[in-house]
């Protein structure tokens, strides 16, 4: 509640309102939201409803091609399945966002205890910590992403991989990329850690943990808010990847990554819309998410971390 | 610098050992190696012998011993589904990849520099502003969908250009098929390579960018300029040059990327390389090749990881004292 406060009494929501592009994809993305998680009011129809879909509206094109076998009832054509493309994307856009943000709450809360943790103590532990945060953070999250799924894979089995795929996936990226908030919380704890509030908060007797997570984190939490957007599109985008490879969701309950993926199957017999659709949809969600964040990060503080 | 050499090496062999034991344990975890032997009809008395004389109920660290000894000879196990070992597997498919890599890494430094010190210079031009938005563009479409995208265009609806496989080969070394020397072989590689540049490129811009901008707020370049160097000179010589370090570290670091972006993209166009012999074999749970590329692009990486390093530490001695950063 304090954190809302600070963000709309601060300059940053007047500065929000005066910059087009922050209000023009904040818009798109808040339409965005709303169209995925209203799937089950907006969709025309229910694709997780096994029996209102047929097989033989498979693979139907767009209405507006004209092509003799578009049906008025599918707008943006079907899928291999015979579901509503329209219908699908957005249900399975929500499928991608459940998991972006799912991922980042999973890796922040790993990586602001782990940060916390490493920058106010010190010590052999804070070594230890975040050597294993830099090689980690080394091999890039999509790579780390690739082979923990690729494993859970092997262990699991594909049939309970599947089933589990949802809660796996977040778990998945959300290990694969908390070496970024665990490095970000530790520089800021460090540059606190020395303020005379902490001192104080120190002198009068406070448990570590009280001055830990009561004091200091609250002052980490700009820079965490900074990397927050551009990590749920990064963590959206993992998601795609390992969908499009086979390790992410299964074709029953399909994300964005694996509509593309099955619509890749039948490109080479001319059914563009069942990759493009989706696509455009991934495209735009996580553009928006990023320019929100490039927009929030120059407004914040520009100095803290370049890609 | 010897101590440093030395510290940057003693922390590579213990990532590789880490990599290592996670390898093994994968191994253990996934299959049992008996059943794959003996099949059905052997008796559970037999199978226990067997196990004996495997090995296999030795306890996990001298069996991990076992696994590391037979790594650093060049055997990581036999590939289930090609019936060889794991490491000629990935030999043969090396190549590939590595085609794609080096034809990309070329475009990247080419197209790269030049827009990344245009755009810090020009910052407020219509040209960099159209540069950084289509890099930001670029970031945000994942290559498989560029690719997809390449697939229909060139190949489905104009049909110029081929969307799978690498073409006529030649071989130029024993081991070595390149794609290089025919005319289909270099009409296969420009799609792939268009797609990995696409995602590989707006990273490098960007980076470039960022580190020229700051270079040119440095007091030394204020001084070239009070100095009345030439601007050329100035740009050039002196703040392109400090620019450089930096990006050669964090190119190290993109190696990881480019190998995760190099797995979709070869899913993508069926090439014959390391990357979609990886999803291959996770699809057919062959953990022999699959353990077997992981100790292979981690070794890739530390190798290469650790040789940035050093020439990073080699070239500016603050990182060498301060016990690396």
């Amino acid at each position: 509640m304090r954190l809302f406060k600070k963000i709309t009494g601060s300059n940053l929501f007047y500065n929000f309102l005066r910059d087009p592009m922050a209000i023009g994809s904040a818009t798109v993305l808040l339409f965005l939201i709303v169209a995925s998680f209203g799937a089950p009011i907006f969709a025309p129809h229910n694709p997780y409803d096994q029996t209102t879909i047929d097989i033989m509206d498979a693979e139907l094109p767009p209405i507006w091609t004209g092509a003799a076998d578009a049906d008025s009832r599918f707008l943006l054509g079907t899928d291999p399945q015979g579901r509503d493309m329209l219908s699908t994307m957005l249900y399975g856009m929500r499928v991608s966002v459940l998991i972006g943000v799912g991922a980042v709450v999973l890796q922040s809360l790993i990586g602001i205890i782990i940060g916390l943790i490493a920058g106010y103590k010190g010590g052999r532990m804070e070594a230890l910590l975040m050597r294993l945060a830099d090689v980690q953070l080394s091999f890039s999250t999509y790579m780390v992403a690739i082979f923990i799924s690729a494993v859970f894979q092997g262990i699991f089995g594909m049939g309970v991989y599947s089933d589990y795929a949802l809660g796996l996936l977040i778990l998945v990226i959300g290990f694969a990329e908390w070496p970024q908030y665990a490095r970000t919380v530790r520089a800021s704890v460090m540059a606190e850690k020395n303020k005379e509030y902490v001192e104080a908060a120190r002198v009068i007797g406070l448990p570590q943990r009280r001055i830990m997570f009561r004091h200091i984190l609250p002052n980490t939490m700009t820079p965490v808010l900074v990397i927050s957007t551009v990590q749920v599109a990064n963590a959206i985008m993992s998601e795609a990847a390992l969908s499009f490879i086979g390790l992410g969701m299964p074709p029953s309950q399909p994300s964005l990554g694996s509509l593309i993926k099955s619509g890749f199957d039948y490109i080479a017999s001319g059914s563009w819309w069942i990759s493009l659709f989706p696509g455009i949809a991934l495209v735009v969600l996580i553009l928006s998410i990023n320019l929100l964040g490039d927009w929030l990060r120059d407004y914040l503080n520009p100095k803290l971390y370049k890609d | 610098m010897f101590a440093f050499i030395i510290r940057r090496i003693t922390q590579a062999i213990f990532v590789m050992l880490v990599i290592s034991v996670i390898g093994f344990a994968i191994k253990q975890s996934v299959g049992d190696p008996v059943r794959e032997i003996t099949g059905i009809s052997v008796s559970v008395a037999e199978r226990d012998a067997l196990r004996d004389k495997l090995g296999l109920n030795d306890p996990f660290p001298v069996q991990w011993f076992r696994f590391v000894k037979g790594a650093l000879h060049g055997d990581l196990g036999n590939s289930f589904k090609y019936k060889k070992p794991a490491v000629q597997v990935i030999l043969s498919k090396a190549p590939a990849t590595l085609e794609l890599v080096i034809t990309t890494s070329i475009l990247v430094v080419l197209l790269s520099i030049p827009i990344g010190i245009y755009a810090a210079i020009h910052s407020k031009s219509w040209w960099a502003r159209m540069a950084m938005g289509g890099s930001i563009i670029g970031v945000s479409i994942p290559v498989f969908l560029t690719a997809i995208l390449l697939i229909y265009v060139f190949a489905v609806w104009l049909q110029w250009l081929p969307s799978f496989g690498r073409g006529e080969l030649v071989e130029i070394f024993p081991g070595w098929k390149s794609g290089f020397f025919t005319r289909s072989g270099l009409a296969h590689l420009l799609l792939p390579t268009v797609s990995l540049t696409s995602i590989m490129l707006p990273l490098f811009i960007r980076l470039i960018r960022a580190e020229m901008t700051e270079t040119l707020q440095t007091e030394y370049v204020k001084y070239a300029r009070a100095r009345g160097l030439k601007e050329k000179r100035i740009l050039y010589v002196h703040a392109f040059k400090n620019t450089l370090l930096p990006v050669i570290t964090v190119g190290g670091v993109q190696l990881g990327t480019l190998i995760a972006f190099t797995i979709l993209t070869e899913t993508v166009f069926q090439w014959g390389g390391m990357g979609s012999m990886f999803i291959k074999a996770v699809e057919d749970a062959d953990t022999s090749l699959m353990v077997a590329y992981l100790v292979f692009v981690g070794l890739i990486f530390v190798v290469v990881n650790t040789v940035v390093d050093v020439i990073y530490g080699y070239v500016n001695p603050m990182i060498r004292t301060g016990g690396g950063k």
